[in-house]
């Protein structure tokens, strides 16, 4: 509404990377969906990087992208770009229109899936993006409620918010978050890769919970947890909340 | 210096001009010379619900493009001293309402009243965003439902980040929840969120709660806003929230079934 038409900014948003290992044309949709409906709210209307990296060079030639990204579509994610694209589909992939991100020095982590989660497809693996973890610690504070719609980031260290975090808010920090008031939207702990980063909160009742790359979402809290105090943290590869 | 307050929800149809001209009249009634301005170009509502549609020669946007004078455009009440309407446009659409122009009129409105109330129109772009954008505090008007508190967070957060004391960096709209068409039978039986529910989502100071009456209706029909019939209880809240909107110590009122209806229904009667 003030005077400048648009500002450009840099930001750091968390996105789901789709790593394709090989492209089965008649399997590729059946595997998709399945994975999908482990956790159709994480994945509805959610932004997906295609990584093309583990595709070995010859198979590279055979995959027909706009076919795959039609199938993404139709299980409601919304890819926006590649990644790594093999010099043969290079043509192929510009023009579908989405953009092409370089190799990525990411180490993701396969994403965590509800405990009722099927076992792993093994053509795809759904990871979200680490960097090296910065020592540097600044703390963010925030003392209003963090409301639906907002974000809140705190880059290179931890995020104190006191005051509730609302349904549809999500808040993110390189280290650890402590909400002194009730987590009722996203919380993402670690996002760049901290595996000892936690979450803590006065009033667990949060939509999805996450520690770098690890994710959990509200259907997976128990009784003995939910609305209650909490703390999550990563063990080993399984990520743990407890009553505090 | 004249305080500018928007009343705003995200969700439609929650009472948002019910209270507009409520609270404006309120404040009138106590002294404070008011303006209520119908931010909702092409609905055009406020001026129904004060029962002045008759006397609307020019609107705000006329205003803003210069075509008529301020004096032209304001409607004085004719129940309640003090008291000004500036309606809404039917005819326009909202890119009417340009930054420059809100800010040329509400400049030289504060020149002349205590309190400027801003009826803001429903959802949260650009309409709505415009109704804020000026304010000092904001009355968010919810009903007790889990989509109206969702949208009043929203409603909240934009506050929060899009309002010009939010651009500037000065102290933050002062944020106010008016629970309004509130039926503690309802909440009793499960089928409404309650105050406390509410509070706690929401977690911004209780102006008021307004419980669900057909007086609302009678009197917007009538044109009268309902904080002018004493008798109603709905009015009366209406008037306890205004006194704690200047400061006043009010107990809340009406939070609980009432006793009378109770033993209505106790006696099978038709409650
Ligand atoms: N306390 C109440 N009890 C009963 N009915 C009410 C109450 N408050 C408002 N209403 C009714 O709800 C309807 C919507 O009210 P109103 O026009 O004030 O809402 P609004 O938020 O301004 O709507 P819009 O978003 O369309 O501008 C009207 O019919 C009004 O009479
Ligand atoms: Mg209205």
């Amino acid at each position: 509404m003030s005077s400048p038409d648009f500002l450009l900014k840099g930001s750091t948003v968390t996105v789901v990377v789709l790593e394709l290992h090989q492209y089965v044309p008649d399997a590729f949709p059946g595997l998709l969906a399945e994975r999908v409906a482990q956790a159709p709210a994480l994945f509805q209307g959610s932004p997906v990087v295609i990584s093309l990296e583990p595709l070995s060079a010859d198979d590279g030639t055979a995959v027909d992208l706009g076919g795959m990204l039609d199938h993404c579509r139709d299980q409601g994610l919304r890819p926006i770009a590649f990644r790594a694209v093999p010099e043969a589909l290079q043509s192929a992939a510009t023009d579908t229109g989405l953009a092409l991100l370089p190799a990525g020095g990411g180490r993701g982590k396969p994403l965590e899936m509800p405990a009722e989660s099927a076992p792993e497809a093994p053509e795809i693996k759904v990871r979200t993006e680490q960097q090296p973890v910065s020592s540097v610690r600044p703390t963010r504070t925030i003392t209003r409620p963090v409301r639906s719609g907002q974000q809140i980031y705190a880059e290179g260290g931890d995020l104190i918010v006191l005051a509730p975090v609302s349904e549809g808010a999500e808040v993110l920090a390189d280290g650890n978050i402590h909400i002194y008031g009730a987590l009722r939207g996203r919380a993402l702990a670690g996002v760049h890769g901290d595996a000892s980063a936690r979450i803590f909160c006065q009033h667990m009742d949060a939509e999805l919970i996450s520690v770098a790359g690890h994710f959990l979402l509200s259907d997976a809290l128990g009784d003995s947890i939910l609305r209650k105090p909490a703390q999550v943290s990563l063990d080993g590869d399984v990520l743990s909340v407890s009553a505090l | 210096m004249a305080r500018i307050i928007v009343v705003t929800s995200g969700k439609g149809g929650v009472g948002k001009t019910t209270s507009s001209a409520a609270i404006g009249t309120g404040l009138a009634q106590r002294g404070h010379s008011t303006v209520i301005i119908d931010f909702d170009v092409g609905l055009r509502n406020l001026d129904l619900i004060m029962g002045c549609e008759r006397r609307v020669v020019y609107d705000f946007v006329n205003v803003i493009n210069g075509e008529a004078t301020l004096n032209q455009a304001l409607i004085k009440d004719k129940r309640t001293e003090g008291l000004y309407i500036l309606p809404a446009s039917q005819t326009r659409d909202k890119d009417a309402l340009t930054e420059e122009g809100v800010a040329k009129v509400l400049a030289e409105l504060k020149q002349r009243f205590d309190y400027i109330v801003c009826d803001s129109p429903a959802g949260i772009e650009k309409g709505a965003q415009m109704a804020l954008y000026f304010a000092d505090e904001a009355i968010v008007v919810t009903n007790p439902e889990v989509s109206s508190v969702r949208d009043s967070d929203r409603i909240l957060g934009i506050l929060q980040s899009k309002s010009l004391r939010a651009r500037e960096g000065q102290d933050a709209v002062k944020e106010h929840l008016l629970l309004t068409r509130y039926n503690p039978a309802r909440v009793s039986a499960g089928e409404m969120l309650s105050v406390a529910d509410v509070e706690d989502i929401l977690a911004i100071p209780l102006l008021g709660v307004i419980p669900e009456s057909q007086d609302v209706l009678k009197a917007s029909n009538q044109g009268e806003p309902v904080i002018l019939n004493s008798e109603a209880l709905a009015g009366q809240a209406y008037s306890d929230a205004v006194d704690r909107l200047l400061g006043e110590d009010r107990a809340h009122r009406f939070l609980d079934e009432e006793k009378q209806g109770f033993f209505k229904r106790l006696l099978g009667g038709r409650g």
